[in-house]
């Protein structure tokens, strides 16, 4: 009730502080749904706050359509200030040098309080340049992690694995105990190639996997990967494993308890909170003990803000205040706890902590130690490389070619990683 | 037609509001991603670079390029077939009852008003291996049912989905076309002792060509271009490649992966390829058509 | 009927039944799922018959959040001027250019008709970035003529008035001229309400066109003012990792089909009835 007032309040002042003439910005976003009420909730706080600038929240579609959008925007000169962009997006948008306003250079040049240090490196990392410089602000990430049936579980007497090789042998008891399949993953090649080869410490794409340059190449066909690949393959033809479609589609197996394990997005959470029937757990995504001793950390997924170039100076002050206003510990936790994406801030996972909110949700913190249990390397900071929106779907492609049967992992991971290189190729010659 | 207005000038004032229209918000746009397509560019136009026939050739050195056209063929094929003979059937089944043909036609029409993405988004549940009613019905009469592997599968379900939002569009078109056949030639083949059946063939067929020459370049042009929201919302043109048409492929390519230069030489080979299949379609068999 | 034959027609109710179950089963699933719980659709087999949220969810849905209406109000108005807009645009400038395609002869004809029918083969979803900075060039985005006009060029109207105008015999062109009719005056008292049917049919086909974009208005507009049904769908579906609420999405779904089912509804006796009447 008290919240919902304060809402009402909130837009109220909102409106009225726009009669005085205070700087607009547009803030060009992706969230549907339960989240997108909260963005526009959240820009309603901002707004009452202070009387000098107004965040306008525009829903512009999927991501994909939000990044076009902006795109054809700039193009026509007609874009936002502030524009939410996937992850897969990262690399376009670092590489379009001359459109976009990196976010610790905004923050220097509108003298606004901002210490990187104060911020997640596992979750900042994915969106910095080379030198550790954050070129846009994290809004909502995720990083995957194991959900698990603890009916099914508890039934066929297994306890949660850790390691791959537990996974399997998990997998394969509670199929002998009459569940139909032992697990799914949502996002193959986010989870299974990206995350795996980040958790091992494995280079994904040459070059830090993307971030030391242009001219990187993918890398996912080592032995390694391919194994690991094989070895799902190996699954999917005993029903250990059943593969459910590109995107979190694989979630229906879950929920309808047809596979007792799934792999999907921290995020995904409420998903699961809303749709199991069952009591559920969350578990730390397995790793190959025999690949590493630590696992490193996984990387993350979602989207980033953010700024464009050829705005006012006031309208960049606007853009700053609001980035301050967004990194602050409470408005990060309320968001973190709301929507279950990863806070971005040390402070905001310690408020939250504090608030008890972990203690009353158990599982939504595994995401976090996973993340932050180790200090990220190259190859587990995240990817940087161009036309990754197309280099996912030919990894779909041949992975799904693996799963019905009709490649091998090495094939397919070769034929992936030549069909991507050529396009690292291309988006090397456009952008050079 | 043989006799015509003489005025001079008239026919250009009435043409003008289109072609007008035409030239603005389709020529003047489309002639810019006809220049695209000899670019590469990366997707903010802040540097372009002339490649001449690069983007082309790279196109037609990819097997995938060659196979979302079979893809394409085969996907607009059954689109257009299943659409047309399936509204036929019904529509002929609706002329012969014709006291409650309205009712039947009141029931069958309104899926042609469900926008094409919810379309694809309602089959998508309909069919999803583990919780659709479908899906679960065909599993239990022992149909392995898993579009998400299948190729066929997916294939098969994007035809369907596809071809349920134009049916009942075909159906309205033949079932009109059908009511507007006079009834004494129909009474005149019967008494001349020919059954339903020869005088559907030798005399509704024919009196319908109109109707069906105009629903099939609708239908193809449908199925080629107005599909892609339903592949998406389905089966995002996978698994592998297996429902990837041409057109989902240029919205993919440009629109999603911003590949600019590549999705533009895919446009203009698909305007050269639509244009070809038109001018044969009214140059050969419009000309066979019964008006 | 011709002749009795109460076998073939008793096939012909079948085959009509069994065509509009699986015409409707779809539209049976988005009804049944509005009346559940947000998470009925995701666990176990989709339910195939009614549960008891349907007053909730409806409610949710009808009133908003704050038992406010005029959203919804504001979006089934934009739906209606966007939809009505491209209707009588299109059906008005395809009338004229198929007219004079048809029934007159002058240089450029071919390819006056060649360039608007090309327009058939690029739709806009696949031109969205060019023809977005037209719009923009033209100062035209935020506005309902930004939303409309790039939409009104196509050619299937023309398309369509073209094959109805050619089978018009040209007896009655010749009669006209013979009793002085000019051609404004053949095109008013005789080609319209000979075309009265095609109109009424383009009505539909265009109305639903128009109600049924997306992605257009949601590239061009940045101002919630110019909101239509089906992007509000759109925004309910557009949530990561499985918390769809479905229940809402299809309640949305059904009140967006709800005008265009009724326009092809109502639209259909007029259409067909035109038809026969024309053939009498």
């Amino acid at each position: 009730m008290g919240k919902f007032a304060l809402v009402s309040l909130a837009v109220g002042l909102a409106t009225s502080s726009s009669v005085m003439a205070a700087t607009q910005i547009e803030w060009w976003h992706a969230m549907g749904g339960a989240n997108g009420e909260k963005v526009d909730e959240i820009a309603a706080t901002f707004n009452a706050a202070q009387d000098d600038y107004e965040v306008k929240p525009v829903f512009k579609g999927n991501y994909t359509e939000t990044m076009t959008s902006a795109i054809a925007a700039f193009r026509a000169k007609q874009q936002p200030a502030l524009v939410q962009v996937f992850e897969v997006g990262t690399a376009s948008m670092m590489a379009a040098e001359g459109a976009i306003y990196p976010v610790y250079q905004l923050m220097q040049d509108t003298d606004q309080a901002f210490d990187q240090d104060d911020y997640l490196s596992a979750v900042t990392g994915y969106y910095t340049d080379n030198n550790g410089n954050m070129l846009s602000l994290p809004f909502n990430s995720s990083t995957p992690v194991l959900y698990y049936n603890k009916e099914q579980f508890e039934q066929a007497g297994v306890s949660v694995p850790r390691t791959w090789q537990e996974l399997g042998d998990v997998a394969q008891t509670l199929v002998e105990n009459g569940v139909e399949c032992g697990f799914t993953t949502a996002w193959q090649s986010w989870i299974q190639l990206e995350n795996f080869s980040a958790r091992h410490d494995l280079p994904f794409a040459s070059k830090a996997n993307g971030f030391a340059g242009l001219d990187t190449e993918l890398q996912f066909n080592s032995p390694a990967q391919v194994a690991h690949i094989e070895q799902m393959r190996a699954w999917q033809q005993d029903g250990v494993f059943s593969y459910g479609g590109r995107r979190s589609d694989s979630a229906s197996k879950f929920y309808s308890q047809e596979c007792a394990m799934h792999m999907e997005s921290s995020a995904g959470y409420a998903g699961v909170k809303r749709n199991a029937d069952f009591d559920f757990g969350v578990a730390q995504l397995p790793y190959n003990d025999e690949l590493i001793d630590t696992p490193q950390n996984t990387i993350i997924g979602g989207a980033s803000l953010w700024v464009l170039q050829g705005k006012s100076e006031a309208e960049y002050e606007a853009v700053a205040a609001f980035l301050s206003f967004l990194s602050q510990a409470d408005v990060q936790a309320d968001w973190h706890q709301f929507s279950g994406y990863l806070p971005i801030t040390e402070a905001a996972y310690e408020l939250t902590a504090e608030q008890g909110f972990y203690e009353a949700n158990p599982g939504t913190d595994v995401a976090v130690k996973q993340m932050t249990a180790v200090t990220p390397t190259e190859h587990s900071k995240g990817l940087r490389l161009g036309n990754f929106v197309q280099i996912r779907d030919i990894i779909n492609e041949e992975l799904e070619a693996v799963w019905a049967g009709d490649k091998t992992a090495q094939v397919a991971l070769d034929a992936a990683v030549e069909r991507g290189n050529a396009l690292l190729r291309k988006f090397e010659k456009a952008n050079d | 037609m043989s006799v015509y207005f003489p005025q001079k000038w008239l026919p250009y004032g009435l043409l003008l509001p289109q072609l007008l229209v035409t030239a603005v918000f389709f020529l003047w746009p489309a002639g810019q991603a006809v220049e695209q397509a000899f670019y590469q560019e990366d997707a903010f136009g802040l540097s372009r670079d002339f490649v001449g026939l690069d983007n082309f050739i790279a196109l037609f050195q990819s097997a995938e390029y060659f196979a979302a056209l079979g893809t394409t063929l085969v996907f607009s094929v059954s689109v257009a077939g299943l659409g047309l003979v399936l509204a036929l059937l019904l529509a002929v089944m609706a002329d012969r009852v014709l006291r409650a043909a309205m009712v039947y036609q009141t029931l069958l029409i309104w899926p042609y008003a469900v926008a094409p993405a919810l379309a694809g988004v309602l089959w998508w549940v309909l069919f999803d291996p583990s919780i659709g009613p479908l899906a679960l019905a065909l599993q239990t009469l022992g149909v392995d049912w898993n579009h998400y592997l299948n190729g066929d599968q997916a294939m098969l379900l994007v035809v369907i989905a596809a071809t349920w939002k134009q049916i009942s569009y075909n159906f309205l078109f033949f079932l009109a076309g059908l009511q507007a056949i006079p009834r004494s030639l129909i009474e005149a083949a019967a008494i001349d002792g020919a059954g339903p059946a020869k005088r559907f063939f030798d005399i509704v067929l024919p009196l319908l060509s109109p109707t069906t020459f105009f629903l099939l370049v609708v239908n193809v042009v449908y199925a080629f271009f107005d599909t892609f929201a339903v592949i998406d919302a389905t089966t995002q043109g996978g698994p592998g490649q297996s429902t990837t048409t041409m057109v989902y492929k240029v919205y993919k390519d440009g629109f999603v992966g911003l590949d600019l230069g590549s999705s533009a030489a895919q446009s203009v080979v698909l305007m050269v390829v639509v244009g070809l299949m038109t001018i044969i379609q009214f140059r050969y068999i419009e000309r066979k058509v019964q008006y | 009927m011709i002749e009795h034959r109460p076998g073939l027609t008793f096939v012909s109710h079948l085959i009509l039944w069994l065509g509009i179950v699986v015409v409707a089963l779809p539209v049976w699933v988005a009804l049944v799922a509005s009346t559940h719980p947000a998470n009925a659709f995701a666990a176990g087999a989709v339910p195939l018959w009614f549960g008891d949220q349907a007053l909730a969810n409806w409610q949710q849905v009808l009133l908003g959040k704050d038992g406010d209406m005029s959203q919804l109000l504001r979006m089934t108005l934009n739906s209606l001027v966007m939809a009505l807009g491209i209707t009588f645009g299109k059906i008005a400038i395809s009338l004229l250019s198929a007219y004079a395609i048809v029934f007159f002869r002058f240089p450029f004809r071919g390819a006056a008709f060649w360039m608007i029918f090309f327009t058939l083969m690029l739709p806009v979803e696949v031109r969205i970035v060019p023809t977005y900075q037209v719009v923009a060039n033209l100062d035209l985005l935020n506005s309902y003529t930004g939303l409309t006009l790039p939409l009104i060029a196509s050619a299937t109207a023309t398309f369509l008035f073209r094959q109805c105008f050619m089978s018009i015999p040209s007896e009655l062109v010749e009669a006209a001229r013979i009793d002085g009719a000019g051609p404004l005056r053949f095109f008013c008292d005789i080609l319209l309400p000979m075309s009265r049917t095609q109109i009424a049919a383009l009505f539909v086909i265009l109305f639903i066109y128009g109600w049924n974009q997306y992605l257009w208005p949601l590239i061009v507009t940045t101002d919630d003012a110019y909101y239509t049904l089906v992007m509000s769908i759109k925004r309910l579906l557009s949530v990561d990792n499985g918390e769809i609420e479905w229940n809402q999405v299809m309640v949305t779904t059904l009140l967006a089909m709800l005008p265009p089912v009724l326009v092809v509804i109502s639209m259909q006796k007029l259409f067909v009835k035109g038809l026969v009447d024309a053939e009498k």
